[in-house]
């Protein structure tokens, strides 16, 4: 039998505060990112690997957070969507799925914002089908998606003009 | 969902792993991207008593060309081979990292833990049996290499020993003159393929040198379709020809009805997925350059 109670040490720096833990190795990341750290905008749709309301970065790298156990994360640094905001002010992919109406019930949206951070991060001007490749993991019930490629645009062109004095 | 609990180990080496995996026995499994097992395991169709994972070793991510050969380490991501300038040596290598699931899972999901779990509708397999394909196998006492056909046993069945684990990939890159295509069809991003197809063949002026056929998710493993390979050998690719080639993996397909479709539904399809994948094969044999992406429904 597996000893119920092994636990184990983890480092985890999420939207750049350091977290200690001790956990089992069982427990899935979303689990520690909601239950542990009480950081519940990430959210757990299908809990099968398909929606991708549970994606968070890794190291930069979207991930399905109920696809990786806590324990893989030791030493990585996640960014979840709490970790938009900076200073007050909300990230320019958050205002512009406001702005857009790239949202309706809101449950997918943390993570379509997370994928869409990771392709901003690699690619500063998308085009309609690398925005469409880039959310294919993501299911929104609602909105029909348009909306949301309407958002990334959106968002793309805003960092694209806002990072021209840099 | 939770798995069922199981004691996890972190593995320093593939050494290391095969070690453990020696001592803990039956109930150990091999943690890789963890993309297929993890969700079997929440739902507990596995319930490994042990956990080994393979994704704290250092140095086994790798992509490298050596003389004619590129060598993959197994825990290569999808994703460092979609963004690869060395991959993109074989485009077809591209097509496939680049289609598998969606962004979340190929930033996970690892080259030897694909290959090493033979899902009959997984990518890897179809792709490399068109290629000239050794899978690196580490144990206890050492290395040794496989031919992926003879890699390949069964459905979720390979040669591995208990003991062992993948270790690296290696393809060797073909010839001049070479292009190759790798098509699915698929429902949506994340699921599996209903059929797929993979070409890779050599032009020798205007007519086809060499050619290898793969068809996927149409039968327990990826098939070669060598009936149809023969016939276009040294032949020009007529469209005639290629129709012909399509009917023939049409028949060699093997699929079985399930919430994908009927097995007549899916051989119909894997037939138009072989003649789109030889007509970008063919143009890419010709220098140009081809965009190839799945087909979703």
């Amino acid at each position: 039998m597996p000893e119920a109670a092994q636990k184990i040490s983890i480092q985890v720096r999420v939207n750049g505060k350091l977290h200690s833990r001790e956990v089992e190795p069982r427990l899935l990341l979303v689990e520690f990112i909601r239950e542990e750290l009480e950081l519940t905008g990430t959210h757990v749709g299908c809990d099968t690997t398909y929606c991708g309301a549970c994606t968070v970065l890794m190291n930069g790298a979207a991930v399905k957070s109920c696809t990786v156990f806590a324990v893989q994360a030791d030493g990585a640094e996640l960014t979840t969507v709490e970790g938009l905001e900076k200073d007050g002010e909300l990230h320019p992919i958050q205002k512009a799925f406001g702005d857009c109406y790239g949202l309706q019930c809101g449950y997918c949206t943390p993570g379509l914002m997370l994928s869409a951070m990771q392709l901003l991060d690699d690619n500063a001007n998308p085009n309609q089908k690398q925005i469409r490749k880039a959310i294919a993991g993501n299911t929104c019930r609602c909105t029909g998606y348009q909306n949301i490629f309407k958002a990334i645009e959106t968002a793309a062109a805003k960092m694209r003009s806002s990072s021209h004095g840099d | 969902m939770y798995p069922q609990a199981f004691t996890y180990h972190r593995a320093s080496s593939l050494k290391d792993a095969a070690t453990l995996l020696s001592q803990l026995g039956e109930g150990a499994k091999l943690l890789a991207g963890g993309q297929s097992l993890i969700p079997l395991m929440k739902l507990r169709f596995a319930n490994p008593t042990h956990l080994v994972d393979l994704n704290f070793i250092q140095g086994v991510s790798y992509i490298q060309q050596e003389d004619d050969a590129l060598h993959f380490g197994a825990l290569a991501r999808h994703a460092e081979i979609e963004k690869s300038p060395t991959a993109a040596k074989i485009p077809i290598l591209r097509d496939c990292a680049a289609g598998i699931a969606d962004v979340q899972v190929r930033n996970r999901g690892t080259i030897g833990g694909s290959i090493a779990e033979a899902d009959p509708s997984g990518d890897w397999a179809t792709v490399l049996l068109t290629l000239s394909c050794e899978v690196r196998c580490a144990g206890l006492t050492g290395e040794r290499s496989l031919n992926l056909s003879e890699f390949l046993k069964d459905a979720y069945t390979t040669a591995l020993s208990p003991n062992e684990l993948v270790s690296e990939i290696v393809v060797k890159i073909p010839q001049e003159n070479s292009g190759s295509a790798y098509l699915a069809f698929k429902r949506a991003a994340p699921v599996y393929p209903t059929a797929s197809a993979a070409v890779q063949l050599t032009v020798d002026g205007d007519r086809c040198k060499e050619i290898a056929i793969t068809v996927g998710c149409v039968g327990l493993l990826p098939i070669r379709v060598p009936q149809a390979e023969a016939a276009l050998r040294g032949q020009q690719l007529t469209p005639k020809l290629i129709e012909s080639a399509a009917d023939a993996a049409r028949t060699a397909a093997d699929p079985q009805s399930d919430m994908r479709g009927s097995a007549d539904y899916k051989r119909q399809l894997v037939g138009a997925l072989v003649k789109r994948a030889m007509e970008a094969a063919l143009q890419r044999a010709r220098g140009q350059q081809v965009e190839v992406s799945h087909i979703y429904a």
